[in-house]
């Protein structure tokens, strides 16, 4: 009886491992962030492109009303295809959208706007990307729908059609 | 009395420096306990990619600020869920894994010392 308990003991064990490894198998590595959680927006200051004045947050976001806080860079080649959908965007509807500028030469942003036209009511200023972190932004481009001071949406990526139809969903 | 002022003067140069450094070594402490988010196995620490920059900057504002290791922690992780942090909580998904690893040791200490007294006998 002795003998036996150790082979039994070790069979039990190897059946667990191989059932706990068999599970850990599909689960997926892949993380994925959580973006359907609703945040309130942090408080934060920056600079206007514009004018280099220093703007609160606070002074910017209004409750019951609809914002789009889009992160772009003029080196980030997909916020140069995202562009012409914000544009449409701010044309179509009735939503304020707020650029932030992320790490950005100065020149190089105003002459993209200038060039691709600007959806944007007011562009701030993220010289060294801290106020993206403020967000919980991973990188350019990056969307946010922010509704009563909440995020309701977020985009991590280019906006595309279907992220547009989502959004106008969201906001009609 | 002279003498006096300068180890006076000495000794606010070495406190200064020796804080300065105290503050560096929290602040790679902190970005080495943080992932890289958009980087493979990376830390911030070890990392160059522009959002790790970005966080080093952030630790280093938020230190300044006089938060400490922890809040700066739960602030990332309020922003970005405990996935940034490098050392799991212990918390009722993390159980097994943080106690799975005693529980061998005991299991595995039970087996040697039964043996060791069995060889005695």
């Amino acid at each position: 009886m002795k003998n036996k308990i150790i082979p039994i003991f070790l069979s039990i064990f190897f059946i667990i491992i191989f059932f706990i490894f068999y599970k850990g198998l599909q689960i997926p590595n892949i993380y994925i962030p959580k973006i359907d959680v609703k945040k309130s927006i942090p408080i934060f200051e920056a600079a206007i492109l514009e004018n280099d004045n220093q703007i609160n947050s606070e002074d910017i976001f209004e409750e019951n009303k609809f914002y789009l806080l889009n992160i772009w860079a003029s080196w980030c080649l997909p916020c140069r295809d995202e562009h012409s959908l914000l544009i449409n965007l701010n044309n179509q509807r009735d939503i304020n959208i707020i650029g932030l500028n992320y790490k950005d030469n100065y020149e190089n942003a105003k002459k993209f706007l200038k060039e691709l036209g600007s959806p944007y009511k007011i562009v701030l200023l993220d010289k060294d990307g801290t106020i993206a972190i403020e967000w919980g932004a991973y990188g350019v481009p990056e969307t946010f729908l922010i509704y009563n001071k909440k995020i309701i949406k977020k985009i991590i990526g280019p906006l595309d059609k279907n992220s547009m139809i989502e959004i106008t969903e969201l906001i009609k | 009395m002279n003498i006096f002022k300068y180890l006076i003067v000495i000794f606010f140069v070495f406190s200064f420096y020796t804080s300065n450094a105290q503050d560096k070594n929290t602040h790679n402490k902190i970005t080495k306990n943080l992932r890289c988010l958009i980087c493979q196995g990376q830390s911030v620490y070890d990392s160059d990619s522009e959002f790790a920059n970005s966080v080093k900057i952030l630790v280093e504002k938020k230190l300044n600020e006089g938060l400490n290791e922890k809040q700066i922690y739960d602030y990332l992780k309020n922003k970005y869920g405990e996935w940034i942090l490098y050392d799991p909580e212990f918390t009722k998904n993390t159980y097994f894994l943080w106690l799975l690893p005693i529980f061998f040791f005991i299991i595995g200490g039970a087996i040697i010392f039964k043996l060791f007294i069995k060889r005695k006998n």
